[in-house]
């Protein structure tokens, strides 16, 4: 039976994860991401962060335990922008269209509109190497937006961006956050990046993995960029730090 | 003792002195010049030594009356083969018969290959249990299984595009199946969440991420197609002559000018169609497949 609660968008009830080699990567995780909110999970690297989207996603299924989710239409945005080389950013946002069977002036339409939502409308016949790896990750953003989905999984999406253009893409997406009205979960290393994009962050442990603890993140949207550095986004900041070496230990 | 002073007394000093920049010859169409001259001095100047080889053997190393036999010197096969329209003619009318075998051959060969491959891409019994067959039919020699395909295709021209077909298959299925593989696995997750069909999944991600390997396959096939056509004509020497039927022709009747210009012509032919399918293949995937995909990430 399904046991989704009011409100919920995804919800984890006692969940784990053992791979065919036997390892345990997460063991008993309960989780809910409600409605229209922002959910990110900070933990060190292998803790299975990555492992929790792949099962809410149904690309793999728990061992144990199970995850509702509120709406089918999900979107994944993954680690590397993974964008078809032999297509042009245009075509790339489009393939979501073509693969649901949208018409030809259906699927180029929203394409065309999620691109300019990431603000490369310029850039609709370059093909992915042509573009910057900060522009790739957006089209890789405008192909998640492109269905309107109502629940956004992220996993690292900007890990591999350097250190400018990875503020920026955040402040893009909470840009998006405030107007859109989905709900995420979005993985990540970074403390900073995580107390920024959040309603709620949640620390997770070492493998096999546990849920740690839990902050409320309580700023509005939209959320200035000069917010990273004051007292109280530090104060937050640090609690959450505090969980993950905890945790670590 | 000022800093120049010191550094003047010091021996082991090591200097990085500036050179100035090259400001690199003017226009676009320059610099393809240059590159093009780059290109070409070497391959003629590889080709003078060749020559002068050639010739050195032909009058040091041998005595007149073995010179003619043996290594007839260049200038006398450009002579009496490639200057005279009555030795020369055969040649070429055997030369477009190759081509037409061996391009008959590739295009069949390329097809089958690559549909070969496709099949067995789509579930890992097919390929477990057809590909084994595919690497037998490329270790069998096959000198061992023409006479085979003579006696029940007759000598001509369909027993020698079936040849280059054997020949020129192999490397089109490998490559093909590679691929295929190559898929990246991030990709295929993605069709996987949006429901894919396994049509769609093939068409729209399997085959297009194979275009490069399908390609190396089709160059290496269009050389081995080449050779098939030319050990067809050795066999099957029913209709046309083909040139690997001169080259027999030419050899025992000792003409030797003539054979080493039938031997010049097929190699030219091989080195022609490689290039054409090099060319072919830029042409194709050149403005997305780099081979190690560079990525810079700033820009």
């Amino acid at each position: 039976m399904s046991v989704l609660t009011d409100r919920a968008a995804v919800q984890f009830t006692g969940v784990a994860k053992q791979f065919d080699t036997g390892t345990v990567a997460l063991a008993d995780v309960d989780l809910s991401v409600g409605a229209g909110e922002f959910v990110s999970v900070v933990g060190p690297s292998g803790c299975g962060k990555s492992t929790l989207l792949r099962l809410a996603s149904g690309l793999s299924r728990p061992t144990a335990g199970e995850i509702a989710l509120r709406s089918d239409r999900i979107a994944y945005v993954f680690q590397d922008p993974t964008l078809l080389p032999w297509r042009s950013a245009l075509a790339n946002v489009e393939l979501v269209g073509e693969l649901h069977r949208l018409s030809k002036a259906d699927r180029r339409d929203k394409a065309r509109a999620a691109l300019a939502t990431v603000g490369l409308s310029e850039f609709e016949n370059q093909l992915p190497a042509q573009l910057s790896g900060g522009m790739r990750m957006r089209v890789s953003l405008a192909r998640a937006l492109v269905l309107e989905p109502d629940i956004f999984f992220f996993d690292e999406p900007f890990g591999a961006l350097d250190e400018i253009t990875r503020l920026r893409m955040q402040e893009e997406l909470q840009r998006l956050l405030h107007t859109a009205t989905f709900s995420a979960l979005f993985i990540t290393h970074s403390v900073s990046e995580a107390v920024y994009l959040s309603n709620r962050v949640v620390v997770m442990s070492a493998r096999p993995g546990r849920i740690l603890h839990e902050v409320a993140i309580p700023f509005d949207y939209p959320r200035p960029a000069e917010l990273r550095y004051q007292a109280e986004f530090g104060q937050l900041a640090g609690e959450v730090s505090a969980a993950l070496l905890e945790g670590h230990a | 003792m000022s800093a120049n002073q010191i550094l003047e007394r010091d021996a082991s000093i090591i200097r990085r002195t500036a050179v100035p920049a090259r400001n690199n010859a003017g226009s676009p169409a320059r610099r393809r010049l240059r590159a093009m001259l780059g290109t070409i001095v070497p391959l003629a100047a590889a080709l003078l030594g060749l020559l002068g080889t050639w010739l050195l053997v032909s009058y040091v190393l041998l005595n007149p009356d073995r010179r003619e036999i043996l290594v007839p010197p260049p200038q006398e096969v450009l002579t009496t083969s490639f200057l005279d329209w009555s030795h020369v003619q055969p040649m070429l009318k055997a030369l477009l018969l190759d081509i037409e075998v061996s391009m008959t051959g590739l295009v069949i060969a390329s097809a089958l290959g690559v549909l070969a491959a496709t099949v067995m891409s789509l579930a890992g019994w097919l390929e477990r249990s057809l590909y084994p067959y595919a690497v037998v039919l490329q270790t069998v020699p096959i000198l061992a299984i023409v006479p085979l395909i003579g006696l029940w295709f007759q000598y001509g021209f369909n027993a020698r595009v079936i040849v280059v077909v054997i020949i020129a298959i192999f490397p089109m299925i490998a490559n093909t199946l590679f691929g295929i593989h190559s898929a990246d696995r991030g990709a295929h997750d993605l069709f996987t969440l949006n429901r894919a069909s396994r049509w769609q999944r093939l068409v729209k991600l399997q085959l297009p991420a194979a275009l490069p390997s399908i390609f190396a396959g089709l160059r290496i096939s269009s050389g081995l197609s080449v050779i098939g056509a030319i050990v067809g004509d050795f066999f099957f020497t029913q209709g046309q002559p083909g040139l690997g039927t001169l080259l027999n022709t030419y050899l025992l009747r000792v003409q030797s000018p003539d054979l080493f210009a039938a031997i010049i012509l097929s190699s030219l032919f091989g080195i022609v169609v490689f290039a054409v399918f090099t060319f072919l293949s830029k042409l194709a995937v050149g403005s997305w497949y780099t081979g190690a995909q560079s990525r810079s990430d700033d820009r």
